[in-house]
């Protein structure tokens, strides 16, 4: 399992209800299903995947998240998970907006390009970072709406937007007490639990 | 049966006739004191009696889903791409039934049997049926049949209405609804172009007020228009052109025509036909009305127009699938415009609404509403793939 699902995947509870918004090939949510007994469903677009997730009998639904989550129910979800999927969304603060409407709780991973390395290229190099995290070039990434650490804590103060835990993990996922002293410039992948404030 | 198919495909089939003695009380008040229902089966029933597959015909379908008559037949049943050892619906895995619905023209009770209280044919005084009519006596085949609790039901677009009917009034029959190309409803406009078809058949001097048959005649150019109409709603403006060549024509180059959608080299100037496209619904209208039945036609427009799960249910069809208890797959084609993409979403939409289990595909496809009839590699593999993992979950669930 990747890693940063290692982590949040403490966060779910058995039984619960479990919206995985940009499921990929579904395997944390045949995972849960199996682990966590949850109901569960994924969005997904892209066309291997949604087969790959049908195939693992992982509920999934062909839907772009940039068109919101109208179709969803308020309150429908125990948790709303969104895995390095934020940078690549065209209004992130929107759809945290309608992720806390439709769950009550939220996790959400993104890449920091605030980790030193990042900070690095663009210091020494001067040049976008590319990484194991970030692997495209500037003009060709998915990757629209990079975020630091202290850019999503600001985003989350100003929409009302409670933080439960933070935690930052290095490409090893390991959180180290440095990390947890200098999370903006240690981490690189930020997790959050959130939920409405 | 052509040579090569003969290791892809079902390979040679019969149709049965079933005939229930018991009486169906239809949806019109009206009663079918017994009635005839034509099946075919593929595959085997397991010892469990789990691994059963129901398919629901669209319109103009019926039980000859997949294989062939005989060894001179060179067209196989209507699914034979998707139904057979291998295939989406694995005839290895499952033990497939399709059947022809009532009212229908290919063998079960329709307008062209004879009702027995007159000996006559019964023409137009065949009952008009509704869809959960034809899923009430369905059920009775079921039982017939010994088949508890279908592994899936299967169906596009009238079918598909026939599969969300199962899962609505029946949801102890079934582990897996697939609703393929359909609607919750009919739209104000799919009704309009049904009305266009119908009122061109009634209105046919050969119609007879339906009882042609007995005037040895039949109403030819009112069902070959209804079927033009009908199939220019069933394709889509690329997929015409992809056929007929419009959009290569090339103004510039040609010296005498508009292209290769022409068909012949030169303009008539009268009310000849000069397209292909004309020749091609001319065609389609023509063999259509020689091998189907004008009355069958108005009564399986009348099905689709009278669909609507949520009447029960003050309307609210998310309450209507609340009932349901089996998961669903739903696939829409991109280019479909007869039941397009949207209404799918809506299924799903009420679906998720209702908390059910729900996975949805939208497939980008040039086909239109035909697309559900053919073999496109993304749904076909993703059929497959949903209809295997349904298979393993029954040798799950069996030990």
């Amino acid at each position: 399992m990747r890693p940063d699902l290692e982590i949040i995947q403490r966060w779910i509870e058995p039984g619960s209800r479990v919206l995985d918004l940009g499921c990929g090939d579904g395997s944390l949510l045949t995972y849960l299903n199996a682990a966590k007994k949850v109901s569960s469903i994924g969005l997904e677009i892209d066309a291997d995947n949604i087969e790959q997730c049908i195939a693992g009998g992982v509920n999934v639904i062909e839907q772009n998240m940039d068109e919101g989550l109208s179709n969803f129910q308020s309150n429908s979800f125990d948790t709303v998970l969104l895995t390095q999927t934020l940078q690549a969304l065209s209004k992130p603060h929107d759809l945290l907006d309608e992720m806390l409407r439709v769950g009550q709780y939220g996790i959400v991973t993104f890449p920091n390009f605030g980790n030193w390395k990042s900070r690095l290229d663009l210091a020494l190099k001067g040049r976008m970072p590319v990484s194991k995290f970030i692997p495209h070039q500037w003009y060709e990434t998915p990757n629209i709406h990079f975020c630091t650490v202290k850019d999503f804590d600001a985003l989350c103060h100003e929409s009302q937007i409670k933080i439960l835990t933070r935690t930052v993990v290095d490409s090893r996922h390991q959180g180290s007490w440095a990390m947890k002293a200098w999370p903006n410039f240690l981490g690189e992948i930020a997790i959050y639990h959130i939920t409405r404030k | 049966m052509p040579e090569e198919r003969k290791t892809d495909s079902v390979g040679l089939v019969s149709s049965k006739c079933i005939h229930f003695d018991e009486a169906l009380n239809l949806r019109s008040g009206k009663t079918l004191s017994g009635f005839d229902l034509m099946i075919e089966t593929y595959g085997k029933l397991n010892q469990d009696r789990t691994n059963a597959i129901l398919i629901c015909h669209a319109l103009s379908g019926d039980h000859h889903a997949a294989g062939f008559h005989s060894e001179s037949d060179t067209k196989p049943g209507w699914w034979d791409h998707c139904i057979g050892p291998g295939k989406a619906i694995d005839t290895n895995l499952f033990f497939v039934v399709a059947l022809n619905n009532l009212g229908g023209c290919a063998g079960s009770s329709g307008p062209t049997s004879l009702n027995p209280e007159t000996g006559k044919i019964y023409g137009p005084d065949f009952p008009v049926v509704t869809v959960r009519d034809w899923v009430k006596s369905q059920v009775m085949l079921s039982d017939h049949l010994g088949i508890e609790q279908w592994a899936a039901v299967v169906g596009g677009s009238l079918g598909g209405m026939q599969v969300l009917r199962w899962a609505i009034s029946f949801p102890e029959r079934l582990r897996h609804a697939v609703c393929i190309a359909a609607a919750p409803k009919l739209s104000a406009q799919n009704i309009a172009f049904n009305e266009v078809a119908r009122h061109s058949i009634i209105n046919d001097p050969n119609f007879c007020n339906g009882h042609y048959l007995e005037a040895n005649t039949y109403p030819k150019l009112g069902l070959m228009l209804a079927r033009m109409v009908g199939h220019i709603t069933y394709l889509s403006d690329s997929a015409m052109r992809e056929k007929f060549g419009r959009a290569d024509t090339n103004l510039e180059s040609s010296t005498s025509n508009f292209g290769r959608d022409m068909r012949s080299g030169k303009l008539s100037f009268g009310f000849n036909v000069d397209f292909q496209v004309e020749s091609y619904l001319h065609y389609q209208g023509e063999r259509f009305s020689e091998n189907f039945d004008a009355n069958t036609y108005l009564l399986m427009t009348k099905a689709l127009d009278y669909f609507d799960p949520s009447v029960d249910f003050d309307g609210n069809f998310s309450a209507a699938l609340k009932q349901a208890n089996c998961k669903f797959l739903v696939i829409s084609f991109s280019t479909d415009w007869r039941f397009p993409p949207e209404r799918s979403r809506e299924i799903v939409t009420d679906l998720l609404k209702a908390g059910k289990e729900v996975s949805y595909l939208e497939v980008e496809a040039d086909q239109g509403h035909d697309a559900f009839l053919l073999p496109i590699p993304r749904y076909v593999n993703a059929l497959k793939a949903y209809l295997k993992r349904a298979h393993t979950e029954i040798v799950e669930h069996a030990t």
